[in-house]
């Protein structure tokens, strides 16, 4: 990348060096504007969690010491701890099974002889037309009403299967030489055996896209489980965040909310900040060419 | 009574199709193996047309050719059942002409052909390979096919949640959302919102893109501290906004009172509102953008770039001639997700911002698909609208395909 450093100057080099600002310096400017904007938000949330509604109120910028209180409502009163338990559960359960399903999908996809394989193919593909917030209601009626489910069940089960999961395994697949499955056919290697010997071992960089994407949708998920779990102890976070809304004796409710809604934050933002370059390569194998 | 009895429209719907066909085949331009068998080719054409239209129909068992209600309820129904017909003739019609068309052309059928090498062939892989795919193929059908099929049966239905009987009302709930002034405004707040979520979203992460992905002093971190917002739920934002804006607590409002003396309604003003929800959420989606347009941006090859410049393009002939076309596919990629976004994710963030209110100035499609649906428990209407935002999902997919095979460049 480096050599790609100060194009429009290398182009023009006649332009002399009049000013004594730095190069560029418009672009330091928007861009610590930005992060300002983008951060301040995020900074007054950190915050207010420190501080109690009268000192909210009073729009004080800096920490204050009401997060020992605020703490306490948060982690022993309100159980947001047992609600980040739920959800930690539900998006590794949901992440993991969305990753062995479309493992193996994408290998019967690319290293099978199967009639009909195209129309398979397009049952699957498909669905990423239909999005579950569309038939959200009819799957409602069918998992909350028909089949009673209002648990981890409720929450993991319908969506365990990915037609991204497979298409990007399909596509990661297909990238592979065909002498590697010879070479272990001759190895004696079955199908599985391939699978778990050479395929995964190869494939943890698609494996960490589709995981960091899932992670991040699983642990965001907010609508489905308002509708399904009504069980308070088994509510996920983003649910859970609601019983944090409804203030204390003392009135204080910004305070724990945002405490609350930082802590809610830093799983989705410890995965998505280490698998970054993962989390766009999921995109560009998914992106059809 | 039927305005016009069933078989007559197949009949109808057939000649249309076998005539549409029959033109086809006999254009300039058609391939000699297609012309020589024209006449196949119409009666195939009127063949499957009739039979999408039938597929698509007979469960509703042609009621909006059914004449019972009012003069208006009738006229809806008919443009309904139009649209239905002509979609499914449609639809059907294209699929079968596109592989007959493969076929006389001597084409392969789509994976009719296998060319990787190595695959597995022992004894029972095909077996083996039906079993690899037989979890992933039966959650999607359980969960995901039988779901949208009941959708559209519920759509046609009277349902009540929690009542077990059901009452087959043809396209009743479909009427009364088209001659509802109410769910006009609310289709007409999702397209504002997605309209200028999207356009927000991508002009300013363009821009800030456009800054940070040369080399610049201190450019890892500021392209790590643009990102993350992204990595925050919807509900988060809504929460984190909500502290904001807040009339009386929040720190925005605190300013403009002590700098200009006045405050602004943010979340109570039904005009104010929208322009808040937009506001929040583009913050949410933006560090999505910027992470895509960096790295779009790295992959514009430099060489154009000074070319350009050597010629004496400005900067701004070089964007707007070379970086911005070149970037298209990612813009297109872009375009998609944030319409999803501002659809669909959105949910969660109203709900906490404003929850869809003040009078309802923030209740998008999704938000009333729930509210309807469970929390006024009418599973008929729910579906129904449900259904029109399908509709929407449809348009932006073909959308995506027709400008992904045509206008837009693939650089890399």
């Amino acid at each position: 990348m480096e050599e790609k450093l100060g194009l429009p100057y290398a182009a023009a080099p006649v332009t002399p060096r009049r000013r004594r600002l730095p190069k560029r310096w418009y672009a330091h400017v928007i861009l610590i504007t930005a992060i300002i904007i983008t951060g301040f938000p995020v900074y007054y949330a950190v915050v207010v969690a420190t501080q109690s509604n009268t000192q909210v109120f009073n729009y004080q910028l800096t920490p204050s010491t009401y997060l020992e209180r605020n703490w306490d409502l948060v982690i022993h009163e309100r159980q947001l701890p047992r609600y980040m338990l739920n959800s930690v559960i539900v998006a590794l359960v949901m992440t993991t099974g969305k990753a062995v399903l479309s493992l193996l999908a994408g290998m019967a996809f690319v290293f099978f002889r199967i009639p009909g394989k195209w129309l398979i193919f397009g049952f699957v593909l498909i669905t990423l037309m239909m999005p579950t917030e569309v038939m959200a209601i009819a799957l409602f009626r069918l998992v909350g009403v028909e089949l009673q489910w209002g648990g981890y069940d409720a929450m993991i089960v319908p969506f365990i299967a990915s037609a991204t999961g497979s298409f990007l395994f399909r596509q990661h697949f297909a990238s592979i030489p065909g002498e590697l499955s010879e070479a272990a056919q001759i190895d004696g290697a079955n199908p599985l055996q391939f699978l778990w010997y050479v395929l995964i071992p190869i494939s943890w960089n698609a494996i960490a896209a589709l995981f960091v994407i899932q992670f991040l949708y699983a642990w965001n998920q907010y609508l489905w489980p308002l509708m399904v779990i009504h069980e308070t102890t088994l509510k996920p976070v983003q649910l859970g965040l609601r019983s944090l809304r409804s203030g204390t004796e003392t009135g204080d409710s910004f305070g724990p909310l945002m405490l609350g809604a930082v802590l809610a934050s830093i799983p989705p933002l410890v995965v998505f900040l280490a698998l970054q370059k993962q989390f766009m390569s999921g995109f560009a194998l998914t992106r059809d060419k | 009574m039927y305005l016009v009895s069933p078989p007559i429209l197949l009949l109808l719907v057939a000649l249309v199709g076998g005539s549409w066909s029959a033109w086809r085949a006999r254009a300039q331009g058609a391939a000699p193996a297609v012309r020589q068998r024209a006449q196949l080719l119409a009666l195939l054409g009127a063949v499957s047309a009739a039979a999408g239209a039938l597929v698509l129909l007979a469960p509703l068992n042609f009621c909006p050719f059914e004449l019972d209600g009012d003069g208006n309820a009738n006229r809806l129904n008919v443009m309904l059942g139009v649209f239905i017909l002509l979609g499914g003739a449609f639809l059907a019609h294209r699929v079968v002409s596109s592989l007959v068309g493969r076929w006389l052309r001597g084409e392969a059928l789509p994976g009719a052909t296998e060319t990787r090498t190595g695959l597995f062939s022992g004894p029972g892989s095909t077996l083996l390979a039906l079993l690899c795919l037989a979890p992933t193929l039966t959650i999607l059908t359980l969960f995901l096919y039988y779901p949208m099929f009941d959708t559209f049966q519920l759509s046609t239905q009277l349902a009540r949640l929690g009542a077990p009987r059901t009452r087959f009302v043809c396209m009743r709930n479909f009427n009364q959302l088209l001659g509802d002034p109410d769910y006009g405004r609310t289709v007409l707040i999702s397209f504002f919102l997605a309209a200028f979520i999207v356009m927000f979203s991508l002009a300013f992460s363009l821009l800030i893109a456009q800054m940070a992905y040369r080399p610049i002093t201190g450019g890892r971190f500021y392209r790590a501290l643009l990102v993350w917002p992204y990595a925050l739920s919807p509900v988060i934002a809504g929460i984190i906004f909500e502290l904001l804006f807040h009339n009386t607590a929040g720190v925005l409002n605190h300013v403009l009172d002590s700098t200009f003396g006045f405050k602004v309604p943010w979340l109570l003003d039904p005009t104010i509102a929208p322009w808040t929800v937009v506001v929040a959420s583009t913050w949410n989606i933006l560090g999505f953008c910027i992470l895509f347009y960096i790295a779009g941006l790295q992959n514009v090859p430099n060489d154009l770039l000074e070319a350009a410049a050597i010629d004496g393009a400005s900067a701004i002939q070089r964007f707007f001639r070379i970086t911005f076309p070149l970037l298209s596919p990612i813009t297109f990629f872009l375009v998609v997700t944030t319409t999803t976004y501002a659809f669909f994710d959105t949910y969660g963030l109203i709900d906490f911002l404003t929850a869809g209110g003040p009078v309802e100035s923030t209740t998008t499609m999704m938000y009333e698909v729930f509210e309807v649906g469970v929390v006024a428990r009418n599973l008929g209407s729910a579906a129904a609208r449900s259904l029109l935002l399908f509709g929407i999902v449809i348009g932006v997919t073909i959308l995506q395909f027709r400008f992904s095979r045509g206008r837009v460049m693939y650089g890399s």
